[in-house]
């Protein structure tokens, strides 16, 4: 089979085939992207709608210099203002991430500022067991948490059945961690963007007064 | 060989013989990973199957075309080359065109490069044989891996999930065993199959040898 060949030849095959498959590849990349892109844009712009009910649409914000500012904003720094059919403001999309139980839990909270409540949450992503911890975007009575949830002070998890305050998630039995991992994604995403969200409003409230 | 019924004769045996006789899960154990890991349930296993053989027909293809022009020194690292070139395709296509698909599989797409059925069939048979051989050969083999990666991923969603394309099949008395779609389930499942497949081939021996007695 290994007859002698000239090693300029080996270098010429191998060079070739990598050229072809460059070629090859660059096209395909440039030819997907932009559906590759508008696919992720669906999939956050449809989270976004679910967790803020009545939400027509929604303008990115992020922070400049410490304050909130409604700006093109990408990756984890984002969070959506959403408003509804008149224009008012009714509430922020806020993502975060976690560590689960396998991998990085991360999900979309819907908050209400006024209310100081969260109204919606969804999971953007995550590796949990199925079965068990996938609980946390599939099962109902889980997900029932998230429609009127008070959280001035933070959320807090109890045993399933054990609800007695305002604040508190009822886990998920057989999948505690994965719940626990939810409320702290929760809290996480809340201390994060609770106090410039109120900064914001404030001032959005100055300047109509002025 | 050379009369055309005789050839079309061979191309029919080199495409039958990967879906059972020597069907790439069942008789050569190869490709162990992704049928372990993405076969919970039946349809990411059969998208994983019919991503597998689309890379698998197409780099047949091109191994068996270019086989005269590639020197034997570099014939395996070009045959990586050309399976690593129709992985990304079907990668960003995948994410294209179907990105929930896309999402569940995850990095078993990539680990397409590596599974072992598809340099095996390049290395050990489109290198050596014409084209249309080696096309047959290659849908065969991905055909049968694509049957038997569906047959895991069917029984485990059946059982693990009482549903199946997640249509629910059992209504709500039924108690999934959520193990089967763990991954303890997938071991299960293909031990038992490939229990199944060898108890039937050593029936199918012993009934041909006890004929001529």
């Amino acid at each position: 089979m290994a007859q002698d060949v000239k090693s300029s030849r080996l270098v010429f095959t191998l060079g070739m085939a990598g050229f072809i498959s460059g070629l090859v590849l660059v096209s395909a990349y440039l030819y997907t992207l932009p559906m590759i892109e508008a696919n992720k844009a669906q999939a956050l712009e449809r989270a976004i709608y679910q967790v803020l009910p009545g939400c027509n649409a929604f303008k990115p914000m992020g922070l400049s210099a410490g304050k909130l500012e409604v700006q093109e904003m990408h990756g984890s720094d984002a969070i959506f203002a959403g408003y509804d059919a008149k224009g008012q403001l009714i509430g922020f999309a806020i993502p975060a991430q976690v560590i689960g139980f396998q991998d990085v839990v991360a999900g979309i909270i819907g908050y209400d500022p006024v209310r100081k409540a969260i109204i919606g949450f969804e999971v953007l992503e995550s590796k949990e067991t199925p079965g068990l911890g996938d609980k946390i975007s599939k099962d109902a009575a889980f997900r029932n948490n998230f429609t009127e949830l008070e959280c001035a002070s933070g959320v807090v998890i109890v045993s399933k059945g054990k609800k007695s305050k305002p604040n508190e998630v009822e886990a998920i039995s057989g999948a505690t961690i994965s719940s626990k991992a939810v409320v702290k994604l929760l809290n996480q995403g809340l201390e994060q963007w609770q106090a410039p969200i109120d900064i914001y409003l404030n001032e959005q409230v100055k300047k109509q007064q002025e | 060989m050379n009369a055309p019924t005789d050839q079309g004769n061979q191309l029919a045996i080199e495409f039958m013989k990967g879906l059972w006789k020597e069907n790439p899960i069942f008789v050569m154990v190869l490709g162990m990973c992704p049928a372990l890991a993405v076969s919970n349930t039946a349809i990411n296993s059969l998208a994983m199957g019919l991503a597998t053989l689309f890379v698998l027909f197409f780099s047949s293809l091109l191994v068996s075309a270019l086989r005269k022009v590639i020197p034997a020194q570099v014939r395996i690292t070009t045959f990586v080359v050309i399976i690593a070139t129709f992985v990304t395709l079907v990668d960003f296509l995948l994410a294209a065109f179907t990105p929930a698909i896309h999402k569940e599989l995850g990095a078993f797409i990539a680990l397409i490069v590596v599974n072992c059925i598809i340099l095996g069939r390049a290395e050990a048979f489109a290198a050596r044989n014409p084209v249309l051989l080696s096309v047959a050969d290659a849908l065969g083999m991905g055909l049968g891996f694509t049957l038997a990666l569906f047959g895991v991923g069917a029984i485990r969603e059946i059982l693990g999930s009482g549903s199946l394309f997640s249509i629910p099949l059992f209504g709500n008395s039924f108690e999934p065993w959520v193990v089967m779609v763990l991954p303890p389930g997938g071991f299960f499942t293909l031990g038992f199959m490939l229990l199944v497949f060898n108890w039937m081939q050593q029936r199918k021996k012993q009934t041909a040898s006890a004929k001529p007695v």
